[in-house]
Protein backbone atom coordinates (compact mmCIF):
# COMPACT_ATOMS: atom_id res chain seq x y z
CA UNK A 1 0.00 0.00 0.00
CA UNK A 2 1.43 3.15 -0.91
CA UNK A 3 0.28 6.50 1.33
CA UNK A 4 -0.82 9.11 -0.89
CA UNK A 5 1.67 11.58 1.05
CA UNK A 6 4.22 9.35 -0.14
CA UNK A 7 2.51 8.94 -3.41
CA UNK A 8 2.62 13.17 -4.07
CA UNK A 9 5.85 13.67 -3.05
CA UNK A 10 6.81 11.21 -5.41
CA UNK A 11 5.36 12.11 -8.38
CA UNK A 12 6.89 15.54 -8.02
CA UNK A 13 9.81 13.87 -8.33
CA UNK A 14 9.10 11.75 -11.28
CA UNK A 15 8.03 14.78 -13.38
CA UNK A 16 11.06 16.81 -12.39
CA UNK A 17 13.43 13.36 -13.49
CA UNK A 18 10.95 12.91 -16.45
CA UNK A 19 11.61 16.39 -17.65
CA UNK A 20 15.07 16.10 -17.02
CA UNK A 21 15.09 13.22 -19.41
CA UNK A 22 13.30 14.36 -22.04
CA UNK A 23 15.87 17.19 -22.60
CA UNK A 24 19.00 14.71 -22.03
CA UNK A 25 16.99 12.77 -24.47
CA UNK A 26 16.50 15.35 -27.53
CA UNK A 27 20.10 16.38 -26.70
CA UNK A 28 21.84 12.65 -26.88
CA UNK A 29 19.15 11.29 -29.56
CA UNK A 30 20.51 13.83 -32.29
CA UNK A 31 23.73 12.40 -31.46
CA UNK A 32 22.77 9.06 -32.66
CA UNK A 33 23.04 8.36 -36.47
CA UNK A 34 25.47 6.95 -39.44
CA UNK A 35 27.54 10.32 -39.10
CA UNK A 36 29.14 10.58 -35.55
CA UNK A 37 28.33 13.69 -33.70
CA UNK A 38 29.06 14.48 -30.34
CA UNK A 39 26.61 15.93 -27.44
CA UNK A 40 28.63 19.41 -27.23
CA UNK A 41 28.51 19.85 -31.41
CA UNK A 42 24.40 19.46 -31.12
CA UNK A 43 24.05 21.70 -28.08
CA UNK A 44 26.71 23.99 -30.13
CA UNK A 45 24.38 24.16 -33.12
CA UNK A 46 21.19 24.52 -31.08
CA UNK A 47 23.34 27.18 -29.45
CA UNK A 48 23.43 29.00 -32.63
CA UNK A 49 20.44 28.68 -34.17
CA UNK A 50 18.78 30.07 -31.20
CA UNK A 51 21.34 32.81 -30.53
CA UNK A 52 22.75 32.35 -28.08
CA UNK A 53 26.26 31.32 -28.53
CA UNK A 54 28.68 31.27 -31.82
CA UNK A 55 29.39 27.76 -32.84
CA UNK A 56 32.34 26.92 -35.02
CA UNK A 57 30.46 23.73 -36.39
CA UNK A 58 30.86 22.53 -40.07
CA UNK A 59 28.21 23.62 -42.58
CA UNK A 60 27.05 19.77 -43.27
CA UNK A 61 27.03 19.06 -39.40
CA UNK A 62 24.78 21.70 -39.11
CA UNK A 63 22.96 20.95 -41.88
CA UNK A 64 22.91 17.04 -39.95
CA UNK A 65 21.43 18.59 -36.68
CA UNK A 66 19.37 21.34 -37.39
CA UNK A 67 17.76 20.16 -40.63
CA UNK A 68 17.44 16.58 -40.39
CA UNK A 69 17.62 14.89 -36.90
CA UNK A 70 16.59 17.62 -34.42
CA UNK A 71 13.01 18.30 -36.34
CA UNK A 72 12.52 14.31 -36.38
CA UNK A 73 13.71 13.99 -32.73
CA UNK A 74 11.43 16.92 -31.83
CA UNK A 75 8.62 15.70 -33.84
CA UNK A 76 8.66 12.14 -31.98
CA UNK A 77 8.95 14.12 -28.90
CA UNK A 78 5.67 16.25 -29.81
CA UNK A 79 3.67 12.98 -31.46
CA UNK A 80 4.39 10.90 -28.39
CA UNK A 81 3.90 13.36 -25.62
CA UNK A 82 0.45 14.51 -27.91
CA UNK A 83 -0.58 10.63 -28.11
CA UNK A 84 0.14 9.67 -24.61
CA UNK A 85 -1.95 12.85 -23.37
CA UNK A 86 -4.81 12.34 -25.81
CA UNK A 87 -4.90 8.32 -24.46
CA UNK A 88 -5.20 9.09 -21.78
CA UNK A 89 -8.10 11.36 -22.01
CA UNK A 90 -9.73 9.27 -24.04
CA UNK A 91 -9.61 6.51 -21.54
CA UNK A 92 -10.80 8.56 -18.86
CA UNK A 93 -13.65 10.40 -20.79
CA UNK A 94 -15.43 6.76 -22.64
CA UNK A 95 -14.32 5.25 -19.39
CA UNK A 96 -12.80 2.63 -21.61
CA UNK A 97 -9.41 1.52 -20.74
CA UNK A 98 -8.78 0.25 -23.70
CA UNK A 99 -9.19 3.70 -25.64
CA UNK A 100 -6.80 5.31 -27.66
CA UNK A 101 -6.05 8.23 -29.36
CA UNK A 102 -7.15 7.26 -33.07
CA UNK A 103 -10.58 5.66 -31.81
CA UNK A 104 -12.74 7.80 -33.85
CA UNK A 105 -11.79 6.86 -36.74
CA UNK A 106 -8.95 9.64 -37.23
CA UNK A 107 -5.96 7.48 -38.46
CA UNK A 108 -7.83 5.29 -40.89
CA UNK A 109 -9.36 8.91 -42.11
CA UNK A 110 -5.68 10.11 -42.77
CA UNK A 111 -4.38 6.59 -44.43
CA UNK A 112 -7.47 6.96 -47.10
CA UNK A 113 -7.07 10.86 -47.41
CA UNK A 114 -3.12 10.43 -47.73
CA UNK A 115 -3.85 7.45 -50.02
CA UNK A 116 -5.89 9.44 -52.44
CA UNK A 117 -3.60 12.28 -52.38
CA UNK A 118 -0.88 9.99 -53.65
CA UNK A 119 -2.85 8.27 -55.84
CA UNK A 120 -4.28 11.07 -57.82
CA UNK A 121 -1.10 12.88 -58.02
CA UNK A 122 -1.95 16.33 -56.26
CA UNK A 123 0.88 18.62 -55.92
CA UNK A 124 4.60 17.47 -54.81
CA UNK A 125 5.25 14.98 -52.29
CA UNK A 126 5.15 14.78 -48.24
CA UNK A 127 3.51 18.25 -47.69
CA UNK A 128 0.24 17.55 -49.86
CA UNK A 129 0.13 13.96 -48.27
CA UNK A 130 0.39 15.50 -45.05
CA UNK A 131 -2.39 17.69 -45.91
CA UNK A 132 -4.36 14.94 -47.43
CA UNK A 133 -3.94 12.98 -44.05
CA UNK A 134 -5.18 15.63 -41.62
CA UNK A 135 -8.21 16.08 -44.56
CA UNK A 136 -9.11 12.68 -44.18
CA UNK A 137 -8.74 12.85 -40.28
CA UNK A 138 -10.88 15.81 -39.81
CA UNK A 139 -13.23 14.28 -41.98
CA UNK A 140 -13.64 11.09 -40.62
CA UNK A 141 -13.94 12.43 -37.26
CA UNK A 142 -16.50 14.61 -38.11
CA UNK A 143 -18.28 11.89 -39.65
CA UNK A 144 -18.21 9.95 -36.58
CA UNK A 145 -19.41 12.85 -34.44
CA UNK A 146 -22.20 13.30 -36.50
CA UNK A 147 -23.46 10.34 -36.12
CA UNK A 148 -22.98 9.23 -33.05
CA UNK A 149 -23.79 12.49 -31.50
CA UNK A 150 -26.85 13.10 -33.13
CA UNK A 151 -29.37 13.20 -30.18
CA UNK A 152 -26.65 15.78 -28.23
CA UNK A 153 -25.11 13.88 -25.78
CA UNK A 154 -22.40 11.93 -27.56
CA UNK A 155 -22.05 8.60 -25.67
CA UNK A 156 -19.07 6.63 -24.68
CA UNK A 157 -20.74 3.49 -26.46
CA UNK A 158 -21.74 5.46 -29.32
CA UNK A 159 -18.90 6.81 -30.07
CA UNK A 160 -16.22 3.55 -29.65
CA UNK A 161 -18.64 1.94 -31.87
CA UNK A 162 -19.34 4.09 -34.68
CA UNK A 163 -15.49 5.28 -34.67
CA UNK A 164 -14.56 1.01 -35.51
CA UNK A 165 -17.11 1.09 -37.98
CA UNK A 166 -16.13 4.25 -39.71
CA UNK A 167 -12.45 3.27 -39.33
CA UNK A 168 -13.22 -0.16 -41.08
CA UNK A 169 -14.79 1.66 -43.50
CA UNK A 170 -11.78 4.12 -44.05
CA UNK A 171 -9.26 1.20 -44.15
CA UNK A 172 -11.26 -1.07 -46.85
CA UNK A 173 -11.41 1.88 -49.05
CA UNK A 174 -7.82 2.17 -48.57
CA UNK A 175 -7.38 -1.43 -49.65
CA UNK A 176 -9.52 -0.97 -52.62
CA UNK A 177 -7.94 2.34 -53.74
CA UNK A 178 -4.81 0.65 -53.53
CA UNK A 179 -5.20 -2.45 -55.07
CA UNK A 180 -7.22 -0.75 -58.01
CA UNK A 181 -4.54 1.60 -58.40
CA UNK A 182 -2.14 -0.93 -58.71
CA UNK A 183 0.98 1.38 -58.66
CA UNK A 184 4.06 -0.20 -56.25
CA UNK A 185 5.35 3.13 -55.69
CA UNK A 186 2.04 4.16 -53.87
CA UNK A 187 1.88 0.84 -52.53
CA UNK A 188 4.96 1.21 -50.46
CA UNK A 189 5.12 4.58 -49.65
CA UNK A 190 1.77 3.87 -47.49
CA UNK A 191 2.83 0.75 -46.24
CA UNK A 192 5.34 3.04 -44.43
CA UNK A 193 2.75 6.12 -43.71
CA UNK A 194 0.06 3.56 -42.14
CA UNK A 195 3.12 1.85 -40.06
CA UNK A 196 3.91 5.47 -38.59
CA UNK A 197 6.95 6.69 -39.74
CA UNK A 198 8.49 9.88 -38.67
CA UNK A 199 10.86 10.04 -41.51
CA UNK A 200 8.96 13.00 -43.12
CA UNK A 201 9.40 15.66 -39.91
CA UNK A 202 10.35 19.03 -40.83
CA UNK A 203 10.48 22.56 -38.77
CA UNK A 204 7.54 23.71 -41.31
CA UNK A 205 5.19 20.90 -39.59
CA UNK A 206 6.53 21.55 -36.18
CA UNK A 207 5.65 24.76 -36.53
CA UNK A 208 1.99 23.38 -36.84
CA UNK A 209 1.89 20.05 -34.46
CA UNK A 210 4.06 22.39 -31.29
CA UNK A 211 1.33 24.73 -31.05
CA UNK A 212 -1.32 22.41 -31.84
CA UNK A 213 0.23 20.59 -28.82
CA UNK A 214 0.47 23.11 -26.53
CA UNK A 215 -3.14 24.50 -27.02
CA UNK A 216 -4.28 21.10 -25.97
CA UNK A 217 -2.51 20.44 -23.24
CA UNK A 218 -3.15 23.42 -21.62
CA UNK A 219 -7.01 22.67 -22.23
CA UNK A 220 -6.37 19.18 -20.49
CA UNK A 221 -4.45 20.02 -17.78
CA UNK A 222 -7.00 22.79 -16.64
CA UNK A 223 -9.84 19.76 -16.66
CA UNK A 224 -7.36 17.33 -14.67
CA UNK A 225 -10.32 17.65 -11.58
CA UNK A 226 -13.11 17.24 -13.96
CA UNK A 227 -11.54 14.27 -15.55
CA UNK A 228 -11.15 13.05 -12.05
CA UNK A 229 -15.19 13.25 -11.34
CA UNK A 230 -15.55 10.85 -14.15
CA UNK A 231 -13.61 8.07 -12.00
CA UNK A 232 -17.53 6.76 -11.06
CA UNK A 233 -19.19 6.95 -14.04
CA UNK A 234 -20.88 10.12 -16.03
CA UNK A 235 -23.47 10.30 -13.23
CA UNK A 236 -21.55 10.56 -10.43
CA UNK A 237 -19.47 13.35 -12.14
CA UNK A 238 -23.06 14.75 -13.19
CA UNK A 239 -23.55 14.94 -9.72
CA UNK A 240 -20.41 16.30 -8.57
CA UNK A 241 -21.13 19.14 -10.50
CA UNK A 242 -19.71 18.56 -13.72
CA UNK A 243 -21.37 19.61 -17.49
CA UNK A 244 -20.67 15.76 -18.73
CA UNK A 245 -22.06 16.63 -22.22
CA UNK A 246 -19.81 19.83 -22.82
CA UNK A 247 -16.63 18.04 -21.26
CA UNK A 248 -17.15 15.33 -23.17
CA UNK A 249 -17.18 17.37 -27.03
CA UNK A 250 -15.40 19.49 -25.44
CA UNK A 251 -12.50 17.48 -24.88
CA UNK A 252 -13.23 14.73 -27.78
CA UNK A 253 -13.03 17.50 -30.22
CA UNK A 254 -9.72 18.97 -28.81
CA UNK A 255 -7.96 15.35 -28.75
CA UNK A 256 -9.52 14.49 -31.82
CA UNK A 257 -7.94 17.81 -33.58
CA UNK A 258 -4.65 17.06 -31.69
CA UNK A 259 -4.56 13.73 -33.06
CA UNK A 260 -5.32 14.98 -36.45
CA UNK A 261 -2.14 17.14 -36.54
CA UNK A 262 0.08 14.34 -35.38
CA UNK A 263 -1.35 11.79 -37.68
CA UNK A 264 -0.54 13.96 -40.72
CA UNK A 265 2.91 13.90 -39.43
CA UNK A 266 4.12 10.58 -38.68
CA UNK A 267 0.91 8.36 -39.51
CA UNK A 268 -0.42 6.18 -37.51
CA UNK A 269 1.71 5.36 -34.52
CA UNK A 270 0.10 2.73 -32.58
CA UNK A 271 0.35 1.90 -28.84
CA UNK A 272 2.17 4.74 -27.34
CA UNK A 273 -1.73 6.11 -26.67
CA UNK A 274 -2.78 3.08 -25.65
CA UNK A 275 0.00 1.85 -23.23
CA UNK A 276 1.99 4.88 -21.97
CA UNK A 277 -1.40 6.20 -19.50
CA UNK A 278 -1.74 2.68 -18.50
CA UNK A 279 2.15 2.93 -17.30
CA UNK A 280 1.91 6.58 -16.29
CA UNK A 281 -0.95 5.58 -13.94
CA UNK A 282 1.06 2.70 -12.22
CA UNK A 283 3.73 5.01 -11.69
CA UNK A 284 1.71 8.32 -10.74
CA UNK A 285 -1.46 6.37 -9.68
CA UNK A 286 -5.13 7.34 -11.01
CA UNK A 287 -5.49 11.53 -10.21
CA UNK A 288 -5.05 13.38 -13.26
CA UNK A 289 -3.72 16.58 -11.83
CA UNK A 290 -0.15 13.58 -11.13
CA UNK A 291 -1.11 11.80 -13.79
CA UNK A 292 -0.78 14.22 -17.02
CA UNK A 293 2.44 15.71 -16.17
CA UNK A 294 4.16 12.33 -15.86
CA UNK A 295 2.29 10.62 -18.96
CA UNK A 296 3.59 14.17 -21.32
CA UNK A 297 7.16 13.77 -20.65
CA UNK A 298 7.10 9.93 -20.35
CA UNK A 299 5.40 9.93 -24.08
CA UNK A 300 7.83 12.13 -25.67
CA UNK A 301 10.50 10.37 -24.14
CA UNK A 302 9.33 6.57 -25.33
CA UNK A 303 8.99 8.05 -28.66
CA UNK A 304 11.96 9.67 -29.41
CA UNK A 305 14.37 6.75 -27.87
CA UNK A 306 11.91 4.29 -30.31
CA UNK A 307 12.00 6.02 -32.88
CA UNK A 308 15.67 6.47 -33.07
CA UNK A 309 15.87 2.66 -32.60
CA UNK A 310 14.01 2.77 -35.80
CA UNK A 311 16.15 4.80 -37.73
CA UNK A 312 19.42 3.19 -36.60
CA UNK A 313 19.13 -0.81 -35.35
CA UNK A 314 18.92 -2.11 -39.13
CA UNK A 315 20.68 0.43 -40.67
CA UNK A 316 20.76 1.12 -43.62
CA UNK A 317 16.60 0.21 -43.85
CA UNK A 318 14.74 1.93 -41.77
CA UNK A 319 11.79 0.37 -39.30
CA UNK A 320 8.93 2.02 -39.56
CA UNK A 321 8.43 2.92 -36.00
CA UNK A 322 4.74 1.82 -35.59
CA UNK A 323 6.22 -1.65 -35.76
CA UNK A 324 8.94 -1.34 -32.98
CA UNK A 325 6.08 0.41 -30.65
CA UNK A 326 3.88 -2.73 -31.46
CA UNK A 327 6.62 -4.17 -30.65
CA UNK A 328 7.24 -3.00 -27.58
CA UNK A 329 3.65 -1.99 -27.16
CA UNK A 330 2.40 -5.46 -26.91
CA UNK A 331 4.54 -6.92 -24.22
CA UNK A 332 4.54 -4.39 -22.00
CA UNK A 333 0.53 -4.29 -22.13
CA UNK A 334 0.28 -7.95 -21.05
CA UNK A 335 2.93 -7.22 -18.46
CA UNK A 336 0.37 -4.55 -16.92
CA UNK A 337 -2.63 -6.49 -17.40
CA UNK A 338 -0.72 -9.20 -15.21
CA UNK A 339 0.56 -6.57 -12.53
CA UNK A 340 -2.80 -4.99 -12.28
CA UNK A 341 -4.81 -8.68 -11.99
CA UNK A 342 -1.86 -9.62 -8.91
CA UNK A 343 -2.50 -6.27 -7.36
CA UNK A 344 -6.40 -6.44 -7.69
CA UNK B 1 -36.34 21.30 2.96
CA UNK B 2 -37.15 19.39 -0.05
CA UNK B 3 -40.34 19.98 -1.85
CA UNK B 4 -41.82 18.24 -5.07
CA UNK B 5 -45.09 19.55 -6.09
CA UNK B 6 -46.75 17.75 -9.12
CA UNK B 7 -44.11 16.57 -10.75
CA UNK B 8 -44.62 14.17 -13.86
CA UNK B 9 -42.19 12.76 -16.37
CA UNK B 10 -43.20 10.32 -19.14
CA UNK B 11 -41.61 8.18 -22.05
CA UNK B 12 -43.09 7.71 -25.09
CA UNK B 13 -43.91 4.10 -23.73
CA UNK B 14 -45.43 4.93 -20.08
CA UNK B 15 -45.93 7.92 -17.48
CA UNK B 16 -42.76 7.15 -15.36
CA UNK B 17 -43.76 9.96 -12.67
CA UNK B 18 -47.19 10.93 -12.11
CA UNK B 19 -48.29 14.20 -10.47
CA UNK B 20 -45.91 13.59 -7.43
CA UNK B 21 -46.33 15.93 -4.77
CA UNK B 22 -44.28 15.02 -1.58
CA UNK B 23 -42.55 16.90 1.13
CA UNK B 24 -39.25 16.25 2.80
CA UNK B 25 -38.90 18.10 6.01
CA UNK B 26 -35.37 19.46 7.36
CA UNK B 27 -33.33 17.30 9.35
CA UNK B 28 -35.88 14.55 8.62
CA UNK B 29 -35.52 10.86 6.48
CA UNK B 30 -37.73 9.95 4.26
CA UNK B 31 -38.11 6.99 2.74
CA UNK B 32 -39.14 6.54 -0.83
CA UNK B 33 -40.79 3.00 -0.47
CA UNK B 34 -42.35 1.21 -3.67
CA UNK B 35 -42.05 -2.04 -5.91
CA UNK B 36 -39.59 -2.51 -8.56
CA UNK B 37 -40.82 -0.03 -11.41
CA UNK B 38 -42.74 2.63 -8.93
CA UNK B 39 -40.73 5.06 -10.12
CA UNK B 40 -38.56 5.36 -7.06
CA UNK B 41 -34.92 5.87 -8.96
CA UNK B 42 -36.34 8.41 -11.26
CA UNK B 43 -37.90 10.52 -8.50
CA UNK B 44 -34.71 10.51 -6.86
CA UNK B 45 -32.83 11.11 -10.34
CA UNK B 46 -34.94 13.93 -10.54
CA UNK B 47 -34.70 16.17 -7.62
CA UNK B 48 -30.74 14.96 -8.38
CA UNK B 49 -31.05 16.56 -11.72
CA UNK B 50 -30.19 13.94 -13.50
CA UNK B 51 -33.58 13.99 -15.43
CA UNK B 52 -35.95 17.12 -16.06
CA UNK B 53 -39.05 16.19 -15.21
CA UNK B 54 -42.04 17.39 -17.37
CA UNK B 55 -44.30 19.70 -15.61
CA UNK B 56 -44.70 20.22 -11.55
CA UNK B 57 -41.90 21.85 -9.46
CA UNK B 58 -39.21 20.76 -7.27
CA UNK B 59 -37.35 23.37 -4.65
CA UNK B 60 -34.47 23.08 -2.23
CA UNK B 61 -35.26 25.61 0.63
CA UNK B 62 -37.51 27.63 -1.57
CA UNK B 63 -35.19 27.70 -4.29
CA UNK B 64 -36.46 25.93 -8.20
CA UNK B 65 -33.85 22.94 -8.88
CA UNK B 66 -34.46 23.46 -12.24
CA UNK B 67 -33.18 26.47 -12.06
CA UNK B 68 -29.69 25.79 -10.35
CA UNK B 69 -26.66 25.19 -12.25
CA UNK B 70 -25.07 21.91 -11.78
CA UNK B 71 -22.51 23.34 -9.95
CA UNK B 72 -24.32 25.10 -7.81
CA UNK B 73 -26.79 21.75 -7.71
CA UNK B 74 -23.66 19.92 -6.67
CA UNK B 75 -23.06 22.02 -3.66
CA UNK B 76 -26.33 21.62 -2.13
CA UNK B 77 -27.01 17.93 -3.30
CA UNK B 78 -25.32 14.62 -3.10
CA UNK B 79 -26.26 11.38 -4.17
CA UNK B 80 -25.18 8.02 -2.88
CA UNK B 81 -26.51 5.21 -5.65
CA UNK B 82 -26.77 1.76 -5.43
CA UNK B 83 -23.36 0.78 -6.51
CA UNK B 84 -20.47 2.81 -7.27
CA UNK B 85 -17.77 0.74 -9.19
CA UNK B 86 -14.41 2.12 -10.90
CA UNK B 87 -11.53 0.15 -12.31
CA UNK B 88 -9.04 3.09 -11.31
CA UNK B 89 -6.63 2.74 -8.24
CA UNK B 90 -7.79 5.08 -6.04
CA UNK B 91 -7.24 5.30 -2.57
CA UNK B 92 -10.17 6.26 -0.29
CA UNK B 93 -8.89 9.71 0.33
CA UNK B 94 -9.06 10.23 -3.48
CA UNK B 95 -12.62 9.11 -3.26
CA UNK B 96 -13.70 11.71 -0.60
CA UNK B 97 -11.94 14.44 -2.10
CA UNK B 98 -14.23 14.09 -5.54
CA UNK B 99 -16.63 15.05 -3.15
CA UNK B 100 -14.77 18.63 -3.09
CA UNK B 101 -14.67 19.25 -6.82
CA UNK B 102 -18.06 21.71 -6.43
CA UNK B 103 -16.07 23.32 -3.87
CA UNK B 104 -13.18 24.28 -5.46
CA UNK B 105 -11.68 27.27 -5.52
CA UNK B 106 -8.48 26.29 -7.41
CA UNK B 107 -8.43 24.00 -11.00
CA UNK B 108 -5.52 22.19 -9.73
CA UNK B 109 -4.58 22.09 -5.85
CA UNK B 110 -6.67 21.08 -2.71
CA UNK B 111 -6.87 23.34 -0.06
CA UNK B 112 -6.62 22.78 3.78
CA UNK B 113 -10.59 23.36 3.72
CA UNK B 114 -10.76 20.09 1.46
CA UNK B 115 -8.40 17.94 3.59
CA UNK B 116 -10.27 19.08 6.98
CA UNK B 117 -13.33 18.10 5.07
CA UNK B 118 -12.35 14.65 3.92
CA UNK B 119 -11.51 13.94 7.19
CA UNK B 120 -14.03 14.77 9.16
CA UNK B 121 -16.42 12.91 6.62
CA UNK B 122 -14.24 9.51 6.87
CA UNK B 123 -14.59 9.75 10.89
CA UNK B 124 -18.42 10.39 10.47
CA UNK B 125 -18.23 7.32 8.40
CA UNK B 126 -16.45 5.09 11.35
CA UNK B 127 -13.59 4.92 8.40
CA UNK B 128 -10.88 7.03 10.09
CA UNK B 129 -7.51 5.63 9.44
CA UNK B 130 -8.63 4.35 5.59
CA UNK B 131 -7.33 7.20 4.05
CA UNK B 132 -4.75 5.66 2.48
CA UNK B 133 -6.40 2.04 1.77
CA UNK B 134 -7.11 1.75 -1.86
CA UNK B 135 -10.56 1.43 -2.83
CA UNK B 136 -9.88 -2.19 -4.99
CA UNK B 137 -8.69 -3.53 -1.10
CA UNK B 138 -12.41 -2.70 0.16
CA UNK B 139 -15.50 -4.34 0.90
CA UNK B 140 -18.99 -4.08 -0.32
CA UNK B 141 -19.56 -2.50 2.90
CA UNK B 142 -16.48 -0.29 3.31
CA UNK B 143 -17.09 0.82 -0.59
CA UNK B 144 -20.39 2.21 0.30
CA UNK B 145 -19.39 3.62 3.33
CA UNK B 146 -16.36 5.12 1.29
CA UNK B 147 -18.78 6.72 -1.02
CA UNK B 148 -21.20 8.43 2.03
CA UNK B 149 -18.11 9.84 3.20
CA UNK B 150 -17.93 11.66 -0.41
CA UNK B 151 -21.57 12.57 -0.35
CA UNK B 152 -20.89 14.31 3.27
CA UNK B 153 -17.73 15.88 2.36
CA UNK B 154 -20.17 17.68 -0.40
CA UNK B 155 -21.44 19.47 2.97
CA UNK B 156 -25.33 18.63 1.22
CA UNK B 157 -28.13 20.09 2.47
CA UNK B 158 -30.01 17.10 0.84
CA UNK B 159 -28.59 13.97 0.90
CA UNK B 160 -30.31 11.37 -2.10
CA UNK B 161 -29.99 7.88 -1.05
CA UNK B 162 -30.60 5.11 -3.89
CA UNK B 163 -31.42 1.68 -3.09
CA UNK B 164 -27.92 2.27 -0.80
CA UNK B 165 -27.57 -0.79 1.12
CA UNK B 166 -28.99 -2.95 -1.57
CA UNK B 167 -25.55 -5.15 -2.36
CA UNK B 168 -24.80 -5.20 1.59
CA UNK B 169 -25.33 -7.52 4.20
CA UNK B 170 -27.40 -6.95 6.74
CA UNK B 171 -25.35 -5.93 9.33
CA UNK B 172 -23.79 -3.54 6.90
CA UNK B 173 -26.98 -2.40 6.03
CA UNK B 174 -27.85 -1.57 9.18
CA UNK B 175 -24.87 0.03 9.71
CA UNK B 176 -24.97 2.46 7.06
CA UNK B 177 -28.33 3.54 7.03
CA UNK B 178 -27.39 4.25 11.10
CA UNK B 179 -24.85 6.06 9.92
CA UNK B 180 -27.11 8.23 7.68
CA UNK B 181 -29.75 8.57 11.18
CA UNK B 182 -27.06 10.19 13.34
CA UNK B 183 -25.92 12.32 10.59
CA UNK B 184 -28.79 14.45 10.78
CA UNK B 185 -28.52 15.39 7.13
CA UNK B 186 -31.78 16.03 5.47
CA UNK B 187 -32.54 12.64 3.61
CA UNK B 188 -34.81 11.41 0.94
CA UNK B 189 -33.79 7.34 0.59
CA UNK B 190 -35.28 5.11 -1.88
CA UNK B 191 -35.69 1.64 0.09
CA UNK B 192 -36.45 -1.84 -1.07
CA UNK B 193 -36.35 -3.34 2.90
CA UNK B 194 -39.56 -2.44 4.59
CA UNK B 195 -38.33 -3.17 7.92
CA UNK B 196 -35.12 -0.82 7.06
CA UNK B 197 -37.43 2.04 6.76
CA UNK B 198 -39.78 1.15 9.70
CA UNK B 199 -36.39 1.15 11.74
CA UNK B 200 -34.92 4.70 10.16
CA UNK B 201 -37.57 6.26 8.83
CA UNK B 202 -39.70 9.26 10.20
CA UNK B 203 -42.19 9.23 7.21
CA UNK B 204 -42.38 6.70 4.70
CA UNK B 205 -43.69 7.84 0.94
CA UNK B 206 -44.91 5.16 -1.19
CA UNK B 207 -45.50 5.12 -5.08
CA UNK B 208 -46.88 2.58 -6.98
CA UNK B 209 -47.08 2.91 -10.83
CA UNK B 210 -45.00 6.33 -10.38
CA UNK B 211 -48.18 7.51 -8.37
CA UNK B 212 -47.57 8.49 -4.40
CA UNK B 213 -50.00 6.27 -2.61
CA UNK B 214 -49.09 6.71 0.98
CA UNK B 215 -47.65 9.41 2.71
CA UNK B 216 -46.61 9.42 7.11
CA UNK B 217 -45.36 7.82 9.64
CA UNK B 218 -44.10 3.71 9.04
CA UNK B 219 -46.04 2.88 11.76
CA UNK B 220 -49.49 4.33 10.10
CA UNK B 221 -49.01 3.51 6.48
CA UNK B 222 -47.27 -0.07 6.75
CA UNK B 223 -50.43 -2.12 7.02
CA UNK B 224 -51.27 -5.23 5.84
CA UNK B 225 -53.51 -4.07 3.65
CA UNK B 226 -51.31 -1.29 1.79
CA UNK B 227 -48.39 -4.16 1.41
CA UNK B 228 -50.99 -6.20 -0.63
CA UNK B 229 -52.13 -3.71 -2.33
CA UNK B 230 -49.19 -2.00 -3.56
CA UNK B 231 -46.17 -5.11 -3.28
CA UNK B 232 -49.27 -7.72 -3.60
CA UNK B 233 -47.53 -9.77 -0.33
CA UNK B 234 -49.47 -11.32 2.33
CA UNK B 235 -47.63 -10.13 5.31
CA UNK B 236 -48.50 -9.61 8.91
CA UNK B 237 -47.60 -6.02 10.47
CA UNK B 238 -46.30 -6.39 14.00
CA UNK B 239 -45.35 -4.06 16.71
CA UNK B 240 -42.19 -5.65 18.82
CA UNK B 241 -39.56 -4.52 21.35
CA UNK B 242 -42.31 -1.22 19.99
CA UNK B 243 -41.21 -1.19 16.57
CA UNK B 244 -43.30 -1.74 13.36
CA UNK B 245 -41.97 -5.21 12.13
CA UNK B 246 -43.37 -6.72 9.18
CA UNK B 247 -43.65 -10.60 8.93
CA UNK B 248 -44.14 -12.12 5.03
CA UNK B 249 -45.60 -15.16 4.43
CA UNK B 250 -45.08 -17.32 1.12
CA UNK B 251 -46.95 -16.58 -1.47
CA UNK B 252 -49.95 -19.13 -1.78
Amino acid sequence: MRPARVRTAGTAAITLTLVAGLLVSVGAAVTVGPADLSIGTVWAVIGEHLGLAQADVSVLRDHIVWDLRLPRVLAAAAVGAGLAAAGAVMQTVTRNPLADPYLLGVSSGAALGAVLVIVAGIGGGMVAVSGGAFAGALATFAVVVLIAGRRGALSPARVVLTGVAIAQLCAACTSFVIIWVGDPNATQSITFWLSGSLAGATWAKLAWAIPALAAVLLLVLTQARTLNAFAFGEEAAATLGVDVTRTRWLLLIATALLTAVLVAISGAIGFVGLILPHAARFLAGPDHRRLLPVVVPAGAIFLIWVDTAARTVFEPRELPVGVLTALLGVPAFLMLLRRREVRG
Amino acid sequence: MLEITDVSWAVPAARILDHITCTVPAGSLVGLLGPNGSGKTTLIRAVAGLVRPDTGAMTIAGDHIAGLRRLALARRIALLAQHADTDLDLTVRDVVLLGRIPHRRSRWSDTADDHTAVAEALTRVDLAGFADRTWLTLSGGERQRAQLARAFAQEPELLLLDEPTNHLDIGHQLQLLSLVRRAKVTTLAALHDLNLAAMFCDTVVVLHHGRVVATGPPTEVLTSGLLAGVYGVDAEVRVHDGRTVICYRPPS
